[in-house]
């Protein structure tokens, strides 16, 4: 399980690599914890984070998989000291997106990521991994340190979720910001921790 | 054959243990939920997330990329 020391040219290479797939982290994690600047601050950490663990990634492995389980596990610690609250970001909220084929009403971002921010982190996580991020579902319990059929399920779920919300018009309005609510979501960070075996290697 | 499909790919999983895979994301469409499927969102989902990746990186995360070299 030893590393041997990186040379000055696998340094450099690890360097490019980290630095092609900041627009992946800063899109998960925007995508995770909502406001774009505490995301940027989470992405800043993730790196840090990578660059001093470098000796532990193996060259020509996926780059993106390794980081995300780091900005993965960061922001899970972060919630659980209560850092993000899945504030709602107003900025958005006058950007619409443009109509799928077929729909009448154009879907409005700010909908859009509201619903996503009301899904509890582990199905939000497990639909932007597989639904945005383009990882399989293999790829993606990987990343989250659990079974295919537990992320198939979470997908599924998140899945009926946003149908429900977007389509139904079913959106709770500020959901998060109810104390009961992100009780509930802790309890449930606090599963999706304990049984993550990867988490203890950062 | 959907079940067939999951076992093999739980079998794969156990076999590489905790491995990263080689290629991670780049190789996509396998195992993938059926596209016939996919609600009217779903590119909304995806609109939102590659608009992020298209912004522009802030000067932070360059100042911070020419840090790096000073930390070890």
């Amino acid at each position: 399980m030893s590393h041997p020391e990186r040379t000055v040219s696998e340094k450099a290479d690890f360097k490019k690599e980290l630095t092609e797939v900041i627009p992946h982290l800063r899109a998960f994690a925007r995508g995770l914890c909502g406001r774009p600047d505490m995301a940027d601050d989470l992405v800043q950490e993730t790196m840090l984070k990578a660059w001093a663990a470098q000796d532990r990634f193996e060259p020509g492995t996926s780059m993106r998989a390794w980081t995300f389980v780091i900005l993965r596990n960061a922001y899970l610690t972060d919630m659980r000291r209560n850092r993000f609250r899945g504030e709602y970001d107003e900025g958005v909220a006058e950007r619409i997106l443009t109509a799928p084929a077929g729909q009448e009403e154009p879907l409005h971002l700010s909908d859009m990521h509201r619903a996503l921010l009301t899904l509890p982190a582990e199905r939000r996580e497990a639909l932007l991994l597989v639904g945005a991020g383009g990882f399989s579902y293999e790829e993606a319990a990987e990343i989250c340190g659990c079974a295919i059929g537990t992320i198939k399920s979470r997908v599924g779920r998140a899945r009926a979720a946003l149908t429900s919300m977007l389509e139904e018009g079913d959106i709770p309005r500020r959901s998060l910001d109810d104390d009961l609510a992100h009780g509930a979501i802790l309890k449930e960070l606090d599963a999706v921790v304990a049984g993550n075996g990867v988490a203890a290697k950062f | 054959m959907e079940i067939a499909k999951l076992a093999g790919g739980m079998a794969n999983t156990m076999k590489r243990d905790k491995e990263v895979e080689k290629s991670g994301g780049e190789r996509s469409g396998k195992n993938r939920g059926p596209a016939a499927r996919k609600p009217g969102w779903a590119s909304g989902l995806q609109q939102l997330y590659d608009s992020v990746i298209e912004e522009p990186l802030p000067d932070s995360f360059k100042d911070l990329l020419s840090r790096l070299d000073d930390k070890r």
